[in-house]
């Protein structure tokens, strides 16, 4: 049969990417403080461990703090750019779309290192709001790359036959074009939100004294003893990331089948 | 009413207003910055080259710099070479409605903590770590392997895993926009599967191929936690040494120098990529 083999392949490419993510549940319910096989015993004591520990709590709830507001500005940048990108020619549009989204292969420390050179130099200090800054940079394109997707799926006639029913561009926008890119909005949020939250590089550089989740992780990694309680945690956060990543992919395909398109690919 | 270019630039100012304040300003700041020096608390703002200077006569940064482009470049080369087969396969093998829940199966593990998954694989590639305890289970080897851990080779590996959407993403955009009519042709006119392969499917998918060039190999340059995790001393990257100037050694100017330099070398390598292959680029006639 032709394609045994890049089946195979493609299995074996699969257990390649996910080992790490198996091997997670398996250390953070192990019995053990060394992180090595064979696994010793079965135990719940690492999350326990994990309700006692209170800079966790506040790294945590910095995180979640950083990752919402990230996701809410990303996003409304994000809508505002791609709408124009799709309904609009203008001058300089190529150079000017390009520049936004540069931050996607633009390496993340050079990203963080010149945010933190301006910021000290005007003389600000640092905290949550300056690694806010530099998420919403970074989470910006990508929320451009799925509306502009789910702009291009959106069928223009719809939006002029409002126009001529006598609604304003505005009401026709509202009424219209919102709710049809509605399910690429959350999607957009969802995935603004996710790389907020797991973002390390930009939030080393521009956290000062409240460390994010990410941070504090960094930071606890040096202590063998702790690692256990990591990777509770760890587990905790891929099983959050899966179940978000799930709910996005869900609206991105609702809104692909609400614009009556077929469905082709994933996020990117 | 507004002309269509006043109305797209008025809905796209926010977005690249942002980008122009946080972006562009502190990119030329850095710019500017490697040009001045540190002088103990306070910054010499006389333009001088000595960070140049000292950046391309001190063996340790021209090292360091070296090792990172090897080190990213075999990153893309093993993630490039390992993902076009999965981009092949999803694309000319899956049924069309499972395409995307494929898709979405590659990308979950890229979601999940990065920190997180690169400390998982040094617990994989460790001294007692699960490759090593396996395979002295099966009695494949005595001695635990010590080349897989804290030296490059972990870099590449750890790398590898972090980038493969990056790269099979492109290359199945690039694959999904083949006519396959021109397969087909290719066939009936006596071509078999190889040449074929070869001769069609393979430059048509180029520029796929060069966008995950690309984008794998700009961002690894750029890497620090990585290194530092799984690369040893002998796996660290002109990242560490960037990190290290701002942040401990409190040199912003001479941070600000490297990564210039660093920029400056990839932007090089990847333009004279581009036009190497040139000839795959140019859209239909």
């Amino acid at each position: 049969m032709k394609g045994i083999w890049l089946r195979v392949y493609a299995v074996l490419y699969l257990v390649f990417l996910y080992a790490p993510i198996i091997l997670l549940p398996l250390f953070a319910f192990n019995d053990s403080t060394i992180i090595a096989f064979p696994l010793t015993g079965f135990t719940t004591n690492w999350f326990v461990e994990l309700t006692k520990i209170e800079a966790m709590h506040a790294a945590v709830l910095n995180s979640l703090f950083i990752a919402i507001t990230t996701a809410v500005f990303a996003t409304l940048l994000g809508i505002c750019a791609a709408r124009a990108n799709n309904r609009y020619r203008f001058p300089g549009q190529r150079g000017i779309m390009g520049m936004v989204m540069l931050p996607l292969v633009l390496p993340e420390i050079i990203v963080a290192v010149s945010l933190l050179v301006v910021l000290l130099q005007l003389g600000f200090s640092l905290g949550s709001w300056s690694v806010i800054l530099g998420h919403v940079l970074i989470c910006t394109p990508f929320s451009i790359a799925i509306l502009n997707s789910a702009f291009q799926n959106l069928d223009r006639s719809l939006e002029e036959a409002a126009i001529d029913l006598g609604e304003t561009p505005f009401s026709s926008f509202r009424l219209i074009t919102l709710p049809l890119v509605m399910p690429g909005i959350i999607s957009s949020m969802l995935i603004s939100f996710t790389i907020s939250l797991d973002e390390f590089i930009i939030a080393f550089f521009l956290t000062g004294n409240e460390p994010t989740l990410p941070v504090y992780l960094w930071a606890q990694l040096r202590f063998p003893q702790k690692l256990p309680v990591v990777l509770a945690l760890g587990t905790l956060l891929v099983a959050l990331s899966i179940i978000l990543l799930t709910c996005a992919e869900f609206f991105r395909r609702r809104g692909v089948a609400r614009a009556g398109k077929s469905d082709t690919g994933g996020f990117l | 009413m507004r002309s269509e270019g006043a109305n797209g630039l008025a809905l796209v100012s926010p977005a690249a207003l942002y980008a122009i304040l946080l972006l562009a300003v502190p990119l030329c700041v850095i710019f500017a910055f490697s040009f001045w020096t540190q002088d103990y608390l306070t910054i010499d703002r006389t333009w001088t080259l000595k960070n140049y200077t000292e950046a391309f006569t001190e063996p340790l940064y021209g090292e360091l710099l070296r090792r990172s482009i090897l080190i990213s470049g075999s990153v893309t080369l093993v993630t490039v070479v390992l993902a076009f087969p999965i981009a092949y396969f999803v694309s000319f093998y899956v049924a069309p409605e499972r395409k995307s829940l494929w898709i979405f199966l590659i990308t979950i593990p890229f979601w999940t903590s990065y920190l997180i998954r690169v400390f998982l694989w040094k617990v994989i590639l460790g001294f007692n770590g699960v490759i090593n305890t396996s395979l002295q289970g099966l009695g494949i080897i005595d001695e635990p392997l010590t080349f897989i851990l804290y030296n490059a080779n972990a870099v590449v590996i750890t790398l590898a895993h972090a980038f493969a959407p990056f790269a099979i993403l492109p290359i199945f955009v690039a694959l999904e926009k083949i006519d396959r009519s021109l397969i087909e042709a290719s066939l009936d006119l006596g071509e078999n599967r190889v040449t074929t392969f070869l001769r069609v499917t393979l430059p048509l998918a180029m520029p796929g191929v060069v966008a995950a060039v690309l984008i794998v190999f700009i961002p690894t340059i750029g890497d620090y936690v990585t290194p530092r995790l799984v690369g040893g001393p002998d796996g660290l990257m002109i990242a560490n040494m960037i990190q290290t100037q701002f942040l401990k050694l409190n040199n912003a100017p001479m941070g600000a120098t490297l990564a210039i330099i660093a920029m400056a070398s990839v932007t090089v390598i990847a333009l004279a990529f581009v036009g190497l292959n040139r000839r795959f680029l140019r859209g239909p006639k």
